[in-house]
């Protein structure tokens, strides 16, 4: 596709930040990725308020909304854990909604994903990493380093598979976090670019208006490829904090 | 994200990959084995595990890679421990892969049979 290339494509000016809600958000640094985790929280709690207020025996549709993301994830926790997974349930649900609903908003003209900043996403990451580590300490004590001796093995070898079961260890916090990240960031991109094309191409009229319509149409697959990515990143972060709680309550 | 996790005894992989699946479909998520939902979502499953497996390995790599230049800082030896662990962080890596992609032993918990599942059905 050659765009009438000499203004140049800024696909990653989007993820700047800028201080949101006027002078009184510049002056504490409140910025619209804080603002749209607000929202986000706030999307959620109205979700579940609204949602669970008739307290209906036969739920309407937003009762049953609420109570399905309820169900799911209580599901999720039980079967990923086991009975000590009723145990971690809010934070794992916690977890999934505040990761769905700010891809979701994401996806939205105009509206930021703070999903795809690497320190959000580091950040959640460190947090479960923490998380299950301490959960594993209190509940194996020291026999919770075992974990990282693999069984039936020679013990001139221990050292070396010890080694490398900590880097394998520690490396979940990176891929964790960078799963999210460049899902999101990478999806973001590739709407920016091809939204870019048909600018473009669409000013320069004529012959070009044929790419610019293609170009249109790959946006509009991208967006529904978009919300598939989004779901399932929730989804995906969600139930490898299972896993990673799963191993720490049961080791091996 | 609606939809509870099927198949009891499926692996997290096999799992996932319904979830793909399901996902991959904007028409009735209802119906089990769509085969144009498998069909579909056979692209996406494989970008999804070469992205994984990519992830998974240099994640690995990286934080090897952190340990010993931090290492190599600390003792002042400065190429070796950073050129050894690289290599302990690509073991690492490959360990990381074959616990993603090895066949699992049944790690679903025990009361797969709670009663309370059957209010899904309403």
């Amino acid at each position: 596709m050659a765009a009438e290339g000499s203004s140049s494509i800024d696909a990653l000016g989007q993820f700047q930040l800028h201080s949101a809600l006027g002078p009184i958000g510049a002056s504490v640094n409140f910025s619209q990725a804080n603002l749209m985790m607000v929202v986000a929280g706030a999307l959620l709690l109205g979700l579940l308020w609204a949602g669970m207020r008739p307290r209906a025996m036969v739920p309407g549709r937003l009762q049953a909304a609420a109570e399905l993301c309820y169900e799911t994830v209580m599901s999720m926790c039980v079967e990923q854990i086991g009975h000590e997974g009723k145990k971690f349930f809010p934070i794992v649900f916690t977890l999934f909604f505040f990761i769905l609903f700010g891809n979701l908003l994401g996806v939205f003209p105009y509206f930021f994903t703070f999903t795809s900043h690497i320190a959000v996403t580091l950040a959640m990451s460190l947090f479960v990493f923490i998380l299950v580590t301490f959960v594993a300490i209190k509940e194996h004590g020291l026999h919770f380093f075992s974990y990282f001796v693999p069984k039936g093995i020679p013990m001139v070898l221990t050292p070396l598979l010890v080694l490398i079961e900590v880097i394998s260890y520690l490396s979940r916090i990176i891929s964790l976090s960078v799963r999210l990240f460049a899902n999101m960031m990478a999806g973001h991109v590739m709407l920016e670019v091809f939204g870019s094309f048909v600018v473009m191409l669409g000013l320069a009229g004529g012959i070009f208006l044929i790419p610019a319509g293609l170009s249109l149409s790959v946006n509009i697959i991208l967006i529904g490829f978009e919300l598939l990515v989004a779901t399932l990143q929730a989804y995906v972060f969600a139930i490898l904090t299972c896993i990673y709680l799963h191993d720490a309550v049961h080791l091996h | 994200m609606a939809e509870k996790p099927s198949g009891d005894d499926a692996s997290f992989e096999a799992r996932l990959q319904a979830a793909r699946g399901r996902q991959g479909l904007d028409t009735p998520p209802k119906r089990p084995g769509d085969p144009g939902g498998d069909g579909a979502s056979t692209e996406g499953s494989a970008l999804g595990i070469g992205l994984r497996v990519g992830v998974e390995m240099v994640s690995a790599l990286v934080v090897a890679v952190a340990i010993g230049y931090g290492l190599d800082w600390l003792f002042g030896t400065k190429p070796v421990l950073t050129a050894v662990f690289v290599l302990v962080g690509g073991a690492a890596g490959v360990l990381n892969v074959w616990r993603t992609f090895a066949p699992k032993p049944d790690r679903i918990g025990p009361d797969r049979d709670r009663p309370d599942r059957d209010r899904q059905k309403r």
